[in-house]
């Protein structure tokens, strides 16, 4: 199936413009563009906040979810931007170090990123600074503060 | 005259805990929380302890009202990630099982709709006539639900050709229904006093709150995956994405009916399309690599992202259910309407029903409604309306 | 008081509806039961909405640690002798959500239960049949 489909005038691909005034405005941006409709922009810690918002604000891409992997360098997250009107996905990937287990919440220009962040708090053990409120969102009220079950190392002891 | 109405709620240990906790006052509601936690079952973490073949069956049960949706995200995450494709016949195949998912939670959701403001006869008749879809999913499929049809690069079950005239005898049935239906609903004027105008979610707050499917669709947001980032059968079709700007709950009911429609005409045009060929590709080796398969649902983009190494089972899985993002937007939906409406707000968003149960509403800190109170207090105000207006509902259902 | 209490549970069970954590194929199944293809209110089985009012509870889903205590306190508050019934694979034996870390064992291990349905999920008619076997059983 190709990609390239007119629809209103929009072709259903990637848009190198929009890869372009990324790689001006990042200079450190790493983008693999995996398949038309899927490009990975991997990002410093410090920049992804910065990132995501000029994506949901200038280039009007829908945020979608955010993704934590557990890693050997950290966890990464992956947050998930739809540009609807081309169909394509642009994941901000960045790596939060197992030493320093925060990076900025999006909380304060997306209200949609409330509830993933609560999750990956609680299932991985990222912190979000800046979120209104890290309680726990799945997980019962005695789940123990310590057991991120998400993580590669994770052991249930009642077993 | 007083009906008692024996059928109780589905809505099960309705004593405890708020899962919406309404704050309210007077007869406005002005705030709300929600908790959630209750159906949390590890899905993520159980799929990385399953084969590739076997995580279809797991994700199936997440939701069993939408059940093809979450294997066909999953499907495609792993197509992508492995760039890999499935067969044309395949593809046809899952398009026609979507959409017939999609016309029986439609169903599903017009009913409960009608048991949220007090039209019991409206749930019993729209789910009687739901019946056909699932016998034709038992037919086809083997299930009346969790059909398991999606496979890694193709179809688990082939559609058979002398099945096709059994399909289009269906459709035309439905068809006939969701038209009554829609007539009976729209043109009511009970029911549009209660749904119109009610439970607006305004457009930007629908961006904010990055909401999908219908719910985005009543509120201006043209956003379908299908047309956005067409897959399978999609794109060689004729269609039409349905797309309302009011907002409110009865926009969110025209869109769902307005689809049924739409369903069915894809559906006829796959049966008229579909080319004959295998419907699996066989996968000799499983490369490294990351995917994300997405899915337009019955209530909205469905989002699967597959990590895999190389080793026959995944490294990280993240799914994420339309719900996840609707149920939040609730917040903004239900400010500002009264008490009584708040049970058809919660359910305008069709969330997987289990989310809205035990409902809980507090009035300055003292006293407390449960889930079943909100129904009630939805059904009276439907019968003071129905005083203002009449009863026509029951005729136009029976054709009189 | 017993003898009469028995009789109106044969007669009529009252039912209640108890969702841990469902899919809620189970529970759509359960109310498809109700609806006019099946209608089982003409042999008056009738959903309740409270456990207190309750002869029989029919329990769907897996228990997981949020929801056991729920679980628990509705039998708690059921009136006794109720009939517990087990309806879909994850009541009888978790399904497949055996091993996740929420997961807290079967049914059987918290609450006693007497009828188990199996099935992903059961038909109609299979819920049918699992609920007079466990009238037949009284």
């Amino acid at each position: 199936m190709t990609a390239a489909k007119k629809d209103g005038g929009m072709r259903k691909e990637y848009s190198p413009d929009l890869i372009a005034d990324l790689e001006k405005k990042y200079p450190g941006l790493e983008v693999k563009v995996h398949a038309p409709r899927r490009v990975y922009l991997t990002i410093d810690r410090a920049l992804a906040h910065d990132l995501a918002q000029y994506l949901f604000e200038i280039k009007k891409c829908r945020f979608s979810i955010a993704t934590g992997i557990d890693t050997r360098r950290g966890i990464e997250i992956i947050y998930n931007f739809s540009h609807d009107a081309s169909g394509t996905y642009y994941n901000v990937k960045t790596v939060a170090p197992k030493d320093d287990l925060s990076i900025k919440s999006l909380t304060d220009f997306l209200p949609a990123a409330n509830w993933i962040e609560r999750e990956i708090h609680e299932l991985l053990g990222v912190d979000f600074i800046g979120h209104p409120n890290l309680a726990p969102l799945l997980t019962p009220d005695d789940w123990p503060d310590t057991a991120y079950p998400l993580r590669r190392d994770y052991e249930d002891k009642q077993r | 005259m007083k009906r008692i109405i024996p059928i109780g709620p589905y809505h099960p240990l309705q004593e405890e805990p708020e899962f919406f906790k309404l704050i309210v006052e007077g007869e406005k509601v002005i705030d709300m929380e929600i908790n959630l936690g209750y159906n949390h079952r590890g899905h993520e973490y159980l799929a990385t302890t399953m084969t590739y073949d076997q995580v279809p069956f797991l994700v199936e049960r997440i939701c069993g009202i939408c059940s093809d949706s979450h294997p066909y995200a999953y499907v495609m995450a792993v197509e992508d990630a492995w760039k890999i494709k499935a067969p044309p016949r395949a593809q046809y195949i899952r398009t026609i099982v979507a959409e017939l998912e999609r016309l029986h939670s439609h169903f599903l959701w017009v009913g409960l709709a009608g048991h949220f403001i007090g039209y019991n006869t409206v749930w019993m008749w729209v789910w009687r006539y739901r019946e056909p879809i699932l016998d034709l999913f038992e037919l086809i499929m083997g299930n009346r639900n969790h059909y398991a049809v999606n496979k890694v690069a193709g179809a688990r079950r082939d559609i058979l050709p002398e099945d096709f005239p059994r399909i289009e005898k269906v459709l035309n049935e439905v068809e006939k229904k969701a038209e009554l239906f829609t007539k009976a609903v729209l043109d009511d004027p009970v029911i549009r006093a209660r749904l119109e105008g009610v439970g607006i979610l305004p457009k930007a707050d629908a961006i904010a709150y990055g909401v999908l499917g219908p719910t985005a669709r009543a509120s201006g947001c043209a956003i379908d995956v299908r047309k956005d980032d067409p897959y399978d059968a999609y794109d060689k079709i004729d269609w039409n994405t349905i797309v309302f700007n009011e907002g409110d709950v009865l926009a969110k009911a025209k869109v769902r009916l307005l689809e049924c429609f739409e369903s069915i005409k894809i559906i006829r045009q796959c049966l008229k399309q579909m080319p004959d060929g295998p419907i699996e590709e066989r996968i000799a080796e499983i490369p490294v690599g990351e995917g994300i398969g997405r899915h337009e649902a019955p209530r909205g983009e469905v989002f699967h992202y597959v990590r895999s190494d190389g080793s026959n089972m995944p490294v990280r899985h993240k799914i994420r259910a339309p719900s996840y993002m609707n149920i939040p937007s609730n917040v903004v939906a239900v400010k500002g309407y009264s008490i009584a409406d708040a049970a058809l707000v919660l359910a305008a968003v069709d969330p997987c029903y289990c989310c809205t149960e035990r409902t809980a509403v507090y009035v300055d800190g003292k006293k407390k409604f449960s889930g079943l109170d909100l129904l009630k207090l939805s059904w009276q105000k439907t019968e003071k309306i129905k005083k203002r207006y009449g009863n026509q509902l029951y005729r136009t259902l029976s054709g009189t | 008081m017993g003898n009469v209490k028995l009789w109106g549970l044969k007669k009529s069970p009252w039912v209640f509806h108890v969702a841990a954590a469902s899919c809620n194929n189970c529970d759509i199944e359960i109310l498809d039961v109700l609806t006019p293809r099946w209608d089982v209110e003409r042999f008056g089985i009738v959903l309740v909405g409270s456990p207190r009012h309750a002869d029989a509870l029919l329990v769907t889903g897996v228990l997981n640690k949020k929801s056991l205590p729920r679980v628990l306190r509705v039998y708690e508050q059921t009136p006794k002798p109720c009939l517990v019934i087990g309806v879909g694979t994850c009541a009888c034996n978790c399904h497949m959500f055996e091993h996740s870390y929420t997961a807290v064992g079967t049914y059987d291990k918290h609450i006693p239960v007497d009828v188990y349905i199996p099935g992903c999920p059961p038909k109609p008619e299979a819920i049918i049949m699992g609920v007079v076997k466990a009238l037949k059983r009284l």
